[in-house]
């Protein structure tokens, strides 16, 4: 149960991120002047009626923003009181407390009148926030629980740990030189697609034209890190199903996010497209995310038995008799 | 434990200082005036005041009037004042909504600052006007004579950024400028086509060209000056005029599409 609610947290955060980029997309991020109240409403209580142009996007983020955090309250407390991991319970903490920082920063950068760094911190955590719910709910599902208890030892492939680790980073690099060129304006610094201005490397340079570029070469470092992630899940572990299927699904993902990309230029920044481009980006880096925990599993599996023998109900022992006890823990 | 109650107070102090940044629609200026240096008489002799008369005049065909969807709020699809935009409007080949000042020659001397307010008004879902030009210190009032909610958001780059939301018809907001900038561009963050600029300037020496392109330049003492012409798409154009005592002179700029 804690499971389909930590999944439904972190699909409502998914939402969240949509959301908030129609409101870039639409440009309506200071259509409401005034946070945490909007137009001297309580959030709460400001009439449909009003809700026209811009106001309808950003009103409507605030509102999903204060559902998703409101869920994600739910979420830390039932952890608090029913997750026997330790450290799954921080995660839940620290989920409300990157919330929390993300519903502040989203009021800062109102009243500051959106200066770029507290826009792009508020875009970046907004995809920590996800990466953090969608973490919960992989931790408390039942495939998880199951390798602490499962009658065979989950393998420990140490490279694919460190490929996984390297492509989630690279991804969530990648994410913040996006919202860095989204929330600069550069968004058509560039105006072509795939050439920038009819070459390979722009002609000309200036700092927008120079923040679109990293954002192309970083889709291009991101692409190499996931086929390389997922080619090595195909090659070496192709019977394990918990990792093709996020594989498979990576690969959708980053083919998906890479057409939103030239479309975004293609069409001028259409809105949808726009927004489309940036929750598919925070799906890109949740899946890498899901990969990267599955491919520490086993490690996992060891903290559980080093640290919390008594207090984890998903570990029954086998896992000890089947060996794979090891020496690292977070005694968590 | 100390460094965390610091913190703790820290961040309560920074939220409650941004939250009540944003607290109150007053009516108060939000920058402080500036025009105490002002002196009350202005310092040029009438008998030996210049003027400029002059044209702007459009060459080449703009491009048609675009419609503008307005269907994300209802009383502007019912009270647009107009549906299309408004970027180049061309009276007689004269070009409308062009700003145009004295941007040098006046030396070092010092008007009197007017105290009749400048009114930019939110009406029929439009700015109107859409280009016009205010002095240093005068005040400035924005107006919501519409019965729908807008947001005045000014993007300047000397003076200070603002943004403010009028909720109810009839309110107002006082503020002025302290420093010349040309142009203050303004937008309505709840409907996107809404667009205004204004002209700051310190001195009472600008124009803004209405029907046929025209405008006039009146009370200038006797000098040599650089006249600059703007548009809100093509840019900017400079002239140089000499007058001498009571000279009238007419000033022709021609922008090309």
């Amino acid at each position: 149960m804690r499971h389909q609610f930590a999944a439904l947290v972190a699909a409502s955060t998914a939402v969240l991120i949509f959301a908030g980029g129609l409101v870039t997309s639409t440009e309506s991020g200071l259509s409401v002047p005034d946070w945490p109240t909007t137009y001297g409403y309580s959030m709460f209580t400001f009439p449909l009626s009003k809700m026209v142009g811009g106001i309808r996007y950003e009103h409507s983020h605030r509102l999903i923003a204060s559902t998703v955090g409101f869920l994600i309250i739910i979420l830390a407390v039932w952890l608090w009181r029913a997750e026997p991991r330790q450290w799954v319970r921080r995660l839940g903490y620290l989920a409300l407390a990157a919330v929390i920082t993300q519903g502040v920063l989203g009021g800062l950068t109102v009243i500051y009148l959106l200066p770029d760094p507290i826009s792009i911190a508020h875009a970046s955590l907004a995809q920590i926030v996800f990466s953090l719910t969608m973490t919960i709910a992989v931790v408390t599902s039942p495939g998880w629980m199951r390798a602490y208890s499962g009658p065979t030892r989950v393998p420990n492939d140490r490279l694919l740990q460190r490929i996984a680790i390297v492509t989630a980073a690279t991804v969530y690099i990648q994410i913040i030189i996006g919202a860095t060129m989204r929330h600069t304006g550069a968004g058509l610094a560039i105006p072509d697609f795939p050439l920038a201005f009819g070459h390979l490397i722009p002609p000309n340079w200036d700092e927008k034209i120079a923040i679109h570029f990293a954002h192309r070469i970083g889709a291009l470092i991101a692409t190499g890190c996931v086929l390389a992630t997922t080619g090595h899940v195909f090659y070496h572990h192709r019977d394990r199903a918990e990792l093709v299927r996020p594989s498979l699904l990576l690969l959708a993902l980053v083919a998906t996010q890479v057409t939103l990309g030239a479309l975004t230029v293609l069409t001028r920044k259409d809105v949808l497209i726009n927004s489309l481009h940036v929750v598919t980006g925070g799906c890109v880096l949740a899946t890498t995310v899901v990969l990267a925990l599955r491919a520490h599993r086993a490690r996992f599996a060891r903290i559980a038995n080093a640290g919390s023998q008594e207090q984890d109900p998903a570990y029954d022992g086998s896992l000890r008799s089947a060996g794979a006890i090891g020496a690292a823990g977070d005694h968590a | 434990m100390n460094v965390r109650i610091h913190s703790t107070l820290l961040a309560v102090l920074v939220t409650s200082a941004a939250v009540c940044g944003a607290c109150g629609e007053s009516t108060q200026p939000a920058n402080a005036p500036a025009a105490a240096t002002a002196p009350a008489t202005n310092p040029v002799d009438p008998a030996t005041a210049a003027t400029i008369t002059g044209s702007v005049k459009l060459e080449g065909t703009p491009p048609a009037a675009a419609t503008i969807n307005l269907s994300s709020d209802d009383y502007c699809v019912k009270n647009a004042t107009t549906k299309t935009t408004r970027v180049y409007v061309v009276d007689a080949g004269g070009l409308q909504n062009v700003f145009v000042y004295v941007k040098d020659g006046l030396g070092n001397l010092k008007f009197p600052v007017p105290t009749t307010p400048v009114v930019l008004d939110q009406q029929g879902c439009w700015y109107a006007p859409r280009v016009f030009g205010i002095q240093v210190g005068q005040p400035f009032n924005i107006v919501n004579s519409d019965d729908t909610l807008h947001n005045i958001h000014a993007l300047p780059m000397s003076n200070r950024e603002f943004n403010r939301g009028q909720k109810l018809k009839g309110e107002k907001y006082q503020t002025v400028f302290t420093v010349p900038e040309v142009m203050v561009p303004f937008k309505c963050d709840v409907h996107r086509w809404m667009n205004a600029w204004v002209g700051v300037v310190a001195h009472p020496f600008y124009a803004v060209s209405g029907a046929g392109g025209n405008f006039e330049l009146k009370g200038l003492p006797p000098g040599t000056y650089t006249i600059e012409a703007w548009h809100e798409k093509l840019g900017t154009q400079t002239q140089t005029v000499t007058l001498g005592a009571k000279e009238t002179k007419p000033v022709a700029f021609n922008f090309k599409i």
